[in-house]
């Protein structure tokens, strides 16, 4: 069979054995041109090179489209397949979906982050689906001797209609597979759509509801040992000795030693966080006699000296500083304060914001503060790991395979050839999985042990291993001229062991006196990416700043900031704001209409309002509540939300809602707080979840109708909430909410 | 080390375990029935839920020893096909998300309609309260709930 690919095209073609054809094509080719993708054609670049994922027509018209997720909720499986099947014009019901081979090698830039999946693979997922219709097309205009213009195509079938000739793709997708890869397929317009912005179900659907071994703890391999870590039991502490007499000495138990997980002088990349240096490690034959072996180990721990590492994040190295002491929450809400009334490191600065604020008729200062959370994915970490000194294979949960496999290739001095990282489902992820320590770990220990390991974290280890969200403060000002009129604008945000400030996001724009600053206070607490990093804590105060504000200024709350976002849109201030303040503006208008604003509010209930932009997307959110025997009881949420094109709008819905409940538990009673460096909290008994009986009455999604590329869902509807939640809580209580969590305030 | 004799699912199956170990990790460990998931190790999740004589318990808690003669039923053992009303309910519903809790959820949700065929509210809040969904699902597996308990 001819094979008329290039090798360094991102699309391949080539027959199936049985008849029918495959057309590779590479999920993560972002260099597409936007220009090329406007509907009437595509230009391939012929750079691309990377083939990652295909679509399979069999001769009896069995279409199979691969998924190469790492898959966490988010249901990427079932989303972007979808945009493949629309493209080829082929029946939803009849698509099979299909796990992406294990092969690591080809998963680059494959990432579960930062709401990018969508975004990033929807054009190169477009021109896959609509290249290889373009060439089934070919086939079926030279067996019927047409003009190929002439030959149309209707779920997975072809026709010509003047000669009445019809096809399945099956019939041709064997001499489709001799075709050239055409650089020029047409794009369906966006009007056409069928399946994209039609409601699918989870391709997995059944197999979650049956309980199928779908997650990494769900793993098992003949001769399977299972191990377990024991880390320090505070921050600031390390090994001194280890006396592991009695747990040697327990039933099923193999081998007990310690591990160093990235030793001394170790350049970090931006993942490889480093919580404790050393762990104790006890392996034996199961879950529970590891447990109990690991509970009569006789440890000595000692603090640690001050020391400073290398962090190389791609390419961009700097310096950290891990201090020695046992921390505090108490003692760091207290530096906290103390730091944001030093000066700070200036991040923007536009017109004179210390004339405005000398000039003001009126002063308006607010400090919001909030603590570390803890991600609490259900699944813990857990990893599978069979490591000799020559290869290595595991099969995880985990966000960024890409980042995970060169620390490991660095770390096992293994070419990445010699690494095999299979992708399970994951049980959670919010950013917790994006860190790879526990795959250093587990094979660390398969090679001490010689032998495949499970490494298990206990709920315990989990919630005590680090890797937080920050612990946060922040200052707003404003200043308001005799004719209530906002001068200047002033964030100053800090954070332990880092601030939460966008300086470039709104009001920046919006305001003539315009001033973003942040300070950081460096910690031997670890801190990690959590569902929408920085923005998660910085919308929660400037959205409850912006509230009071329009208060002080006697103005309605949305209406306030729609002016803010017109003055932006009209006569921005700087180049660098980082939204649009059109699409901001949107979601503010949308759910002002659904949710009735301006009404009288309805007996008992309070409203609040709050929108935010992160991660190219756009939410708003009113929330009506009432508060209950002094508890608050959320009864309606109305959300809007502009990420442009919404592939499946019922799955989109779930994540919204979803981002409601999450931001609405970790508001009022998420907080990983810590006394002499040992966290306070440990299990879902201290550490407090939303659960079945706090979640609202009644939760409406809206989203923005336009045919913009899709922007990205995971994250964006997140950070607002927590406004909206402090906004109609200080309607209900008479009182502004300034600490997180809201339920130790109430 | 101890033998002991389980009815799971409808079959007997033998196991050679430590009295005190948690039927999760039995179940997990020692039958390959991973579907029953580890969540926090101290009941307070449901993510481990089975039942137990058609009593909803968290098999994190229960030692295999406290077990006699009574029948354990897993998620693997309420309909492989995923044709039990509930399940059906699930899907139709679109519940899951990262899907981990939800296995734990079904197990619960069978249970509380078992007793209690038509749930309000704060029938379902109530019961459900011990079963934990970080992604926040609960508002579908409500609704899903009220389905099933109408089929």
């Amino acid at each position: 069979m001819k094979n008329t690919y290039s090798r360094r095209s991102f699309l391949k073609v080539s027959a199936l054995s049985g008849g029918g054809m495959m057309l590779g094509f590479n999920w993560f080719a972002k260099d597409i041109k936007a220009a090329n993708l406007a509907p009437g054609g595509l230009n391939v670049d012929p750079e691309w090179v990377q083939v990652n994922g295909y679509i399979k027509i069999t001769a009896d018209n069995r279409v199979t489209i691969m998924a190469p997720n790492p898959e966490f909720g988010q249901n990427v499986k079932t989303s972007l397949p979808m945009i493949v099947a629309e493209e080829l014009d082929v029946d939803w019901k009849a698509v099979v979906v299909e796990q992406a081979p294990y092969n690591t090698s080809l998963y680059v830039r494959q990432f579960a982050g930062g709401s990018q999946s969508v975004r990033t693979t929807w054009k190169p997922l477009r021109a896959a689906g609509a290249t290889a219709r373009q060439m089934l097309r070919e086939a079926a205009a030279q067996t019927w001797n047409v003009p190929v213009e002439e030959v149309s195509t209707k779920a997975g079938n072809l026709y010509h209609e003047k000669s009445g000739k019809s096809a399945t793709y099956g019939d041709l997708a064997a001499k489709a597979a001799t075709m050239p890869v055409p650089t020029d397929a047409p794009l369906k317009p966006v009007k056409d759509f069928k399946i994209v912005r039609s409601s699918q179900k989870n391709v997995d659907g059944v197999n979650i509801v049956t309980g199928k071994s779908l997650f990494g703890l769900d793993y098992r391999a003949p001769g399977m040992l299972i191990a377990m870590i024991q880390h320090p039991p505070a921050f600031g502490l390390k090994l001194k000795s280890l006396d592991a007499g009695r747990s040697r000495k327990m039933p099923g138990i193999k081998d007990v030693f310690t591990i160093t997980v990235f030793p001394e002088g170790y350049e970090r990349a931006a993942f490889d966080t480093r919580t404790f240096n050393e762990l104790v490690v006890v392996v034996g034959n199961s879950t529970w006699e590891v447990m109990n072996a690991r509970k009569k180990l006789n440890i000595e721990w000692e603090p640690i000296t001050e020391t400073k590492e290398t962090v190389n994040a791609w390419g961009r190295k700097r310096e950290e500083l891990i201090p020695a002491g046992l921390e505090s929450s108490e003692a760091h809400l207290n530096k906290m304060l103390e730091m944001a009334q030093k000066p700070a490191t200036q991040l923007r600065k536009d017109g004179d914001p210390e004339s405005a604020f000398q000039n003001a008729a009126r002063i308006v200062e607010r400090t919001y503060t909030a603590p570390f959370l803890a991600h609490n994915t259900m699944e813990p970490m857990n990893c599978f790991a069979h490591v000799t000194e020559t290869e290595a294979l595991f099969v995880t949960p985990l966000q960024a395979p890409e980042f995970a496999e060169k620390t490991l290739a660095k770390r096992l001095e293994l070419p990445v050839e010699k690494i095999d990282i299979q992708m399970t489902r994951m049980g959670g992820g919010f950013g917790r999985r994006a860190y790879p320590h526990y795959m250093v770990e587990a094979a660390l220990i398969s090679r001490q042990v010689k032998a495949p390991v499970k490494l298990v974290y206990t709920r315990e280890d989990d919630m005590t291993y680090g890797i937080y969200r920050p612990a946060y403060t922040a200052t707003y000002r404003a200043a308001l001229d005799a004719a209530n009129n906002l001068t200047g604008f002033h964030v100053k945000g800090g954070g332990i062991p880092e601030h939460a400030v966008h300086a470039n996001r709104f009001p920046a724009g919006a305001v003539d006196n315009y001033l973003a600053e942040g300070w950081e206070i460096p910690s031997n607490i670890t801190i990690g990416a959590f569902r929408a990093p920085r923005s998660n804590f910085i919308a929660a105060a400037e959205q409850s700043f912006l509230d009071e504000l329009a208060e002080v200024m006697g103005k309605d709350p949305i209406d306030f900031r729609l002016e803010l976002l017109k003055r932006a849109k009209e006569n921005p201030v700087g180049t660098a704001n980082d939204y649009d303040a059109d699409r901001y503006a949107g979601v503010l208008k949308l759910v002002k209409e659904k949710s009735n604003w301006g009404s009288p509010e309805k007996s008992g209930l309070h409203r609040g309002v709050a929108a935010y932009f992160c991660h190219n997307s756009y939410a708003a959110h009113v929330i009506d509540m009432t508060m209950k025997d002094g508890q608050p009881a959320v009864e309606n949420v109305y959300s809007a939300v502009d990420c442009g094109i919404v592939i499946n709008p019922d799955a989109a819905a779930n994540m919204v809602e979803g981002a409601v409940i999450d931001g609405i538990g970790n508001a009022l009673y998420g907080a990983l707080t810590l006394k002499d460096g040992v966290p306070e909290q440990n299990n879902f008994n201290s550490y407090r979840i939303i659960r079945h009986n706090e979640i609202p009455r009644h939760i409406e999604v809206h989203f923005v109708e336009n045919d913009i590329d899709p922007t990205g869902l995971g994250e964006p509807p997140f950070p607002p909430v927590f406004g909206a939640l402090a906004n109609a809580l200080y309607r209900a209580t008479g009182k502004r909410y300034y600490r997180q969590p809201f339920s130790k305030e109430l | 080390m101890a033998k002991f004799n389980l009815k799971i699912n409808g079959k007997t199956r033998q196991v050679d375990v430590d009295p005190s170990t948690p039927i999760l990790w039995v179940l997990r460990d020692h039958l390959d029935l991973q579907g029953t998931k580890y969540g926090c190790g101290i009941a307070l999740c449901g993510a481990c839920t089975v039942h137990l004589d058609g009593m909803a318990v968290r098999a994190c808690q229960l030692p295999v020893s406290a077990v006699k003669k009574q029948e354990i039923t897993t998620i693997e053992g309420l309909s492989e096909t995923g044709d039990h009303p509930v399940q059906q309910a699930w899907l139709e519903h679109d519940v899951a998300q990262c899907g981990y809790c939800q296995a734990g959820q079904i197990m619960s949700a069978v249970a509380l309609l078992k007793n209690n065929p038509n749930p309000g509210d704060a029938d379902i809040e109530a019961y459900m309260s011990g079963n934990i969904c970080r992604c926040g699902t609960y508002a579908r597996i409500k609704a899903a709930i009220k389905t099933a308990a109408n089929k």
